[in-house]
């Protein structure tokens, strides 16, 4: 599956079957800072992601102040 | 997964309540809780007029729209910094919701321009001044947006700190033991006094991560690029640590900031968290601050840190132009 990642902006190719939540920590990724996107689809965690998903990693963190 | 309320597939999983929702009751959970929050803290009523700080994000965009769906009076202001390839950006997010979602429900945008009003971009003139941009802006926006919300009558003044904000501003005041700042960290600051408009943060009950969501599900087109001044910024390693908290054991940024305001509260000689927690803070004001003598708004000094940093952008871009 193809996994769309930001900061810095990249694609990667990543080997399916697998869980939202095991693709996340493959990635060493915190699911609190995260969500994950399929096709433009918010999906849970416990979702399987298949080969031939189009999947985005958005992270959800700023760091602005005012 | 499925939801929590209604048995239908879910759309996100939030271990911090141990709940699962579809879009409709996530929905619906979002706007209980900012409604909620309004209410518990007495933020404003139903016929306040809401000025909303808004940025481009996903939080303050979320805010606008939620403020709106629950049939509240809320206009917004946003600031055009200057930065470039990023400015231009957020600017035409926020453009594109007020046309597609605000102004449908009869609000209006007001956009204040850096570059026009203070003559220079946000990173010009924090060299002019020497200061790091992100203090710079600060007291651009909180002078710009105060100076809007009590000129044009506002009741109130929101922005969109969520949870994590809060959260992580509270672990860096702790860590400092910058005690004056804890005083002041509440999800309301009252008007103090006459030319410092009320500030809340209605969506100081809802997680960052859930902000996203409520975007993403409602259709709300925000920046998901980062401020570039922004990197390597405190706050967001504080976020990160608590989050990395949060993700082993869920619960912890909510305990962690609302055990600090019912300790507030109760500090403060009330049970009723919000309602009078600040009163000491605005009593140190109001003994403390007098008009600016350049441009009348209310500050401890002589002159506002904001005329007193427009002024010494003039001086020296003026020594500048002069040859030497
Ligand atoms: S990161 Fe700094 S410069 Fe950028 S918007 Fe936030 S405070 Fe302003
Ligand atoms: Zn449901
Ligand atoms: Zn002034």
């Amino acid at each position: 599956m193809k996994v769309q990642l930001s900061h810095p902006e990249r694609t990667v190719e990543i080997k399916g079957p697998k869980k939202a939540r095991e693709l996340l920590r493959e990635l060493n990724l915190v699911q609190e800072a995260h969500l994950v996107i399929r096709g433009d689809e918010l999906i849970t965690e416990d979702e399987l992601l298949k080969d031939g998903d189009q999947v985005e990693i958005r992270p959800v963190i700023s760091g602005g102040s005012l | 997964m499925n939801c929590t309320k209604c048995k239908t597939k879910a759309v996100i999983d939030l271990p911090r309540h141990n709940a699962a929702f579809c879009t409709p009751c996530f929905t619906t959970y979002v706007h209980e809780q900012t409604a909620y929050a309004i209410k518990h803290q007495r933020m404003f009523g139903p016929e306040d007029r809401i000025l909303v700080a808004v940025s481009g994000g996903k939080d303050s965009l979320a805010l606008w729209d939620i403020l709106l769906k629950l049939g509240y009076k809320a206009d917004a202001l946003y600031v055009d910094l200057g930065i470039p390839g990023y400015s231009a950006k957020s600017r035409e997010k926020v453009e594109r919701f007020t046309e597609r979602v605000a102004r449908p429900h009869g609000a209006t945008l007001q956009i204040h321009t850096v570059q026009e009003e203070e003559g220079a971009g946000i990173k010009e003139l924090s060299n002019l001044v020497h200061r790091p941009t992100c203090a710079t802006c600060g007291t651009i926006k909180r002078y710009q947006f105060n100076k809007a919300a009590v000129e044009q009558e506002y009741d109130v003044m929101a922005t969109g700190h969520n949870l994590d904000d809060e959260a992580a501003r509270l672990l860096g005041n702790v860590l400092h033991w910058q005690e004056e700042y804890l005083d002041k960290q509440s999800p309301i600051l009252p008007a103090s006094v006459e030319g410092f408009a009320k500030k809340v943060k209605p969506l100081y009950r809802l997680a960052e991560r859930e902000l996203a969501a409520y975007a993403v599900l409602n259709k709300i087109d925000y920046i998901v690029e980062e401020c570039p001044m922004a990197k390597g910024s405190m706050m967001l390693l504080y976020k990160e640590a608590l989050n990395r908290l949060e993700t082993e054991s869920p619960g912890t940024k909510h305990r962690f900031y609302f055990g600090f305001l019912d300790k507030q509260a109760l500090r403060q000689g009330s049970g009723q968290a919000g309602a009078t927690a600040p009163q000491s803070m605005a009593e140190k004001d109001r003994a403390s601050l007098h008009p600016c003598s350049t441009c009348g708004q209310p500050t401890t000094g002589a002159i506002c840190s904001y005329c007193k940093m427009m002024a010494r952008s003039r001086l020296s871009s003026s020594s500048a132009r002069r040859p030497s």
